[in-house]
């Protein structure tokens, strides 16, 4: 059953068959996409009529490329800006709030933590909803109050970042109190007593020691931005985000161009996966 | 005297961005959420307080009847993912060596990272009418008509599982990797049988990770939106397609909170149980 017991041959077979068949589970979805996004074909399905770029590169009307389609160009572009954002925003806000847990002894500390962590637990949908119906109720004060309606309270690009930052920022926070969690304090005390303040110990000494984990947890925080959809759905404005435009393709037209895009997505992920991996390993090794 | 006061200093630069984090974007949306979802527009056009909103959820058959069964699959959804991924994360921890397991977990992580939208498509692709499952199977002449199985309830669970199984497996396996082989070499060199083991050493050992995982796969499915959109039918009306309509078809924002609410309550309800069940807190399911 496990390496060191011996097992009949029927429960190892059985038990590799299934392995497999649920890998093969895992990746179908993925492969089937990408090999219809070279099908020479204007329908996303089989048969197979050859092998063609055209959903890529194409710019004619019957066939629009994605490197043609400058919608699509157009909200990748969003999404990206929006990622590095909210990234950079819930990296900030989440390091600040992981050295705040670990370090310091308040009041009200425990709810304060409960309430950091919430994000986990509520559907994204709720926080979408949420925000959306408090920024509205902000935006309509200050509309009656100072006769300015701002952009900021209405469902709009800044508004998708404030609510993609507003969970962003608790992985971030799990994420980097997990390594502090390693840390030596001594060192910070060591840096105090030869006359740091506590902001320069922390600056020097404590942040050059998690960068690894803030680095990691910057991705993690670009990664759920590039791909959330429900909490976005609900605060997007005229400027959608990829997964908002994919979205309502897939509702209202279809084309594989789909695929293209989608195969994009898979390839540059799997690329930085399959990176991340043997670099990963050849540090262990050495 | 000056140490103490650049402690201070340092400490209200720490918890100011926290505070504006949590009260603005957390605690006072929720609070906004739930006054507005007390609240109706009266004929004058003022919003005047109401139990109308959940009046008419409970009322409507349609609402409370997509409530319940929301709750019912989402239920399903967890122990389904539950069955099958605990093999792969025993395989992954416990059958092979670690180095064959790194490539396997990188496989079981892309589809995690791609986003669930792009792998939502993948299963429309694959189970429409035309799609490629019902197209080889035709092709090899297993069957001669298209199996129905796009826009049903069976593509919606495809889709609900495949999207949040990852974060059952994540949980299962970081328990099984502290699991010591000896106690389960120990129990076999006693006579005890696999299934003996299974039931007394291997489950209770990894419970606290199958309870993350399952709150997490839980809250996930109950959420989920875009599976019962796009793979379910119109007999898988999801509770988030009714909260979806209420804000941005019928623009009932009031009763949408409310449906919003009572989702939230159930969500932290079902998981405030198991939480108390497994004597677990909030903060081991995050990490």
């Amino acid at each position: 059953m496990i390496r060191s017991l011996p097992t009949t041959p029927l429960y190892k077979v059985t038990y590799t068959v299934y392995v497999v068949l649920f890998f093969l589970f895992l990746v179908l979805p993925l492969i089937a996409i990408s090999v219809l996004a070279f099908n020479d074909s204007d329908f996303i399905a089989l048969p197979w009529n050859g092998f063609t770029m055209d959903w890529f590169f194409s710019a004619t009307d019957e066939r629009e490329g994605l490197f043609a389609d400058s919608n699509l160009l157009q909200s990748v572009y969003t999404s990206l800006t929006t990622g590095i954002i909210v990234a950079s925003m819930s990296t900030i806000v989440g390091t600040i709030a992981a050295l705040l847990f670990e370090e310091e002894k308040f009041r009200f500390k425990s709810l304060l933590y409960f309430l950091a962590l919430t994000p986990l637990v509520i559907p994204g949908v709720i926080l979408g909803i949420s925000i959306l119906i408090s920024s509205t109720f902000v935006g309509n004060y200050v509309e009656n109050t100072f006769g300015v309606d701002l952009e900021l309270f209405r469902p709009s690009y800044w508004l998708v970042i404030l609510g993609q930052f507003s969970f962003g920022a608790t992985y971030v926070m799990l994420l980097v109190s997990a390594r502090l969690k390693k840390y030596d304090y001594t060192l910070e005390e060591a840096a105090l007593s030869l006359k740091a303040t506590r902001l320069q110990a922390i600056w020097y000494v404590t942040i050059p020691f998690l960068r690894p984990a803030i680095i990691g947890a910057f991705v993690v925080a670009f990664l759920l931005s590039f791909s959330n959809i429900n909490t976005t759905i609900f605060l997007v404005g005229s400027d959608p985000t990829l997964p908002i435009d994919l979205y309502s393709r897939i509702r209202f037209s279809s084309t594989p161009v789909l695929n293209a895009i989608s195969f994009m997505i898979v390839l540059i992920i799997s690329i930085a996966a399959f990176i991340n991996f043997f670099v990963s390993r050849r540090k262990e090794n050495t | 005297m000056k140490n103490k006061k650049s402690f201070n200093f340092t400490f209200y630069l720490l918890i100011v961005p926290v505070l504006l984090w949590l009260v603005l974007l957390i605690v006072l949306p929720h609070i906004d959420l739930f006054i507005s979802s007390f609240q109706v527009e009266n004929d004058d056009g003022k919003m005047v307080f109401s139990l109308g909103n959940y009046i008419a959820f409970f009322s409507n058959q349609i609402y409370w009847l997509t409530f319940v069964k929301t709750a019912a699959y989402a239920i399903g959804v967890t122990i389904l993912a539950f069955l099958v991924t605990f093999p792969i994360a025993f395989y992954l921890t416990k059958v092979i060596s670690k180095k064959n397991a790194g490539f396997l977990i990188l496989l079981l992580l892309i589809p995690l990272w791609v986003g669930e939208l792009v792998t939502v498509y993948g299963w429309m692709v694959l189970l429409g009418d035309h799609g490629i499952i019902n197209h080889s199977l035709m092709a090899i002449g297993i069957i001669d008509k298209p199996i129905n199985m796009l826009y049903t309830n069976f593509s919606m669970i495809i889709g609900l599982l495949y999207m949040s199984m990852l974060f059952m497996v994540v949980p299962v396996m970081s328990t099984l990797e502290s699991l010591d082989d000896s106690l389960i070499e120990a129990a076999s060199d006693l006579g005890a049988s696999k299934w003996t083991i299974f039931r007394t050493i291997i489950i209770p050992y990894s419970m606290p990770g199958i309870v993350s995982g399952a709150i997490i796969v839980f809250m996930l499915v109950i959420g989920d939106y875009l599976a019962p959109n796009i793979l379910g039918g119109k007999s898988s009306l999801w509770f988030t397609e009714q909260i979806y309509n209420e804000f941005l078809s019928t623009f009932n924002w009031n009763e949408g909170a409310a449906f919003g609410f009572l989702l939230l309550m159930l969500s932290s309800g079902i998981i405030w149980i198991a939480l108390k069940l497994s004597g677990q807190k909030l903060d081991k399911v995050g990490s």
